[in-house]
């Protein structure tokens, strides 16, 4: 059982954000936390880990989102 | 249901880029955000390049179109602080290998839909300088993050897209139209502007990227957006076919707005393509961003605008022609420029990784 980890891609451009969740989907993550701060990151990392078998929740914070991953 | 969105939108940027050449835009530019920016900057008499200079209002629609869209959608998000400078030069050099190539991304798709292969040489050296840019962000290449800013920030870029069009509307004599040449050919402006608002609203909605598209399909296998691009260039064929057949013209030899030095093609895409991966997008897409409050992405359209004023003051962009030395220079110095900006974020970003990880610094 991998810990699980908190991935912090708010502000970054593309594909930033898919690459540090692909990170630690390599790392054998399969339960983290990405935080983001644009649609367009929330739906680009989605879109990745949904990829990869895994499954996503999404929850608006303000102006952030808190997307959950689950195996 | 979301490759359909993406298909969609591009479908619809290929359908515009056709139209708005049946309506007066010159040849295989019917959208090109590289000339556009290039026209604009010679419109402000920023170059005197007087072929080239008029204000084009897809431009300010793309920017205006984003902006109001991200408004309603509450997308709109004034952020920045993710190294401009780096941005402006990058933009700054995006810009001349575009130019040298004659063309941003969207007109290489545009051009090789009707019938141009030297827009086939730009795409194998857009997709080499890509894979280039995926080397540095995979070695740790980036520019870090931004952070939110004051609401006025993001309404910079929208503001200076509006100032734009009022110059277009009201024509004061500092302002300069071509005569002839590429500049003087344009569609009526509320077609353009209409067309500009389109495209940017649906872009802003559905992210589409020219840059983008390969670099997910390549580093991600991710298909997403090369969706849309596969549909600009099938509907800008087809729509060419069908409504600018006359002008439909296959090979490499006379080709509108275009020579074909393949070296010089491969190697302008080439420096455009990875200018585009480490900034995160393609001109097209800075734009978008620009009007969602991205102000990163506004440093950027000012670096490709003062770009396009460098490239015509000193003789660095590509003609019919073909390419000057001082062109060739440019590119190789641009080559050598953005490598160096990857090699120093890398070094510096892998420096900080190892101190945080033997705990010294902040």
């Amino acid at each position: 059982m991998v810990a699980s980890i908190q991935v912090d891609a708010r502000g970054r451009s593309c594909p930033e954000p898919v690459m540090m969740a692909k990170k630690a989907v390599d790392q054998g993550h399969k339960e983290f936390m990405v935080l983001v701060d644009s649609e367009a990151a929330r739906d680009n990392v989605s879109r990745f880990v949904k990829s990869q078998g895994l499954r996503v929740q999404v929850e608006e914070r303000g102006d952030e989102y808190v997307l959950q991953v689950n195996g | 249901m979301e490759k359909w969105k993406i298909v969609l939108a591009g479908s619809l940027v290929g359908f515009f880029g056709v139209m708005l050449v049946k309506f007066g835009n010159p040849v295989n530019m019917g959208v090109c955000v590289a000339c556009f920016i290039r026209d604009i900057a010679g419109a402000l008499g920023m170059h005197r390049a007087e072929m080239v200079q008029y204000i084009r209002p897809e431009i300010a629609g793309f920017i205006l179109g984003s902006f109001i869209i991200s408004l309603s959608f509450r997308e709109f998000r004034p952020r920045g602080g993710s190294a401009p400078l780096i941005r402006f030069v990058l933009g700054f050099f995006l810009m001349t290998g575009a130019l040298v190539f004659l063309g941003c991304p969207l007109r290489m798709i545009l051009r090789l839909a009707n019938g141009d292969l030297n827009a086939l040489v730009g795409l194998f050296g857009f997709t080499a300088g890509i894979i280039t840019g995926i080397q540095f962000i995979k070695r740790g290449f980036s520019l870090g993050r931004s952070y939110s800013q004051t609401r006025v920030s993001g309404y910079l870029m929208p503001a200076f897209a509006v100032v734009l069009l009022v110059l277009l509307m009201a024509k004061p004599a500092f302002i300069f139209f071509s005569q002839k040449g590429p500049g003087s050919l344009h569609a009526p402006v509320a077609l353009s502007l209409v067309a500009g608002l389109a495209i940017g609203v649906v872009l802003q909605r559905t992210r589409l990227c020219t840059a983008g598209g390969i670099r997910d399909a390549v580093l991600l296998k991710d298909f997403y957006l090369l969706w849309g691009l596969l549909a600009i260039f099938l509907v800008a064929f087809l729509g060419n076919l069908l409504f600018n057949f006359s002008q439909f013209k296959l090979g490499f030899i006379g080709q509108p707005v275009a020579h074909n030095q393949h070296l010089w093609n491969f190697l302008g895409m080439y420096l455009a393509g990875m200018a585009a991966v480490m900034l995160g997008g393609c001109p097209l897409r800075q734009t978008i961003l620009a009007g969602e409050g991205d102000t990163d992405a506004g440093v950027t359209v000012l670096g490709m605008l003062v770009g396009a004023a460098f490239s015509h003051n000193f003789g660095l962009a590509g003609s019919a022609q073909g390419v000057s030395a001082n062109a060739q220079a440019a590119v190789i110095i641009g080559i050598v420029v953005v490598t160096l900006i990857g090699l120093g974020v890398i070094a510096n970003n892998l420096g900080l990784q190892r101190k945080e990880r033997i705990g010294v610094g902040s």
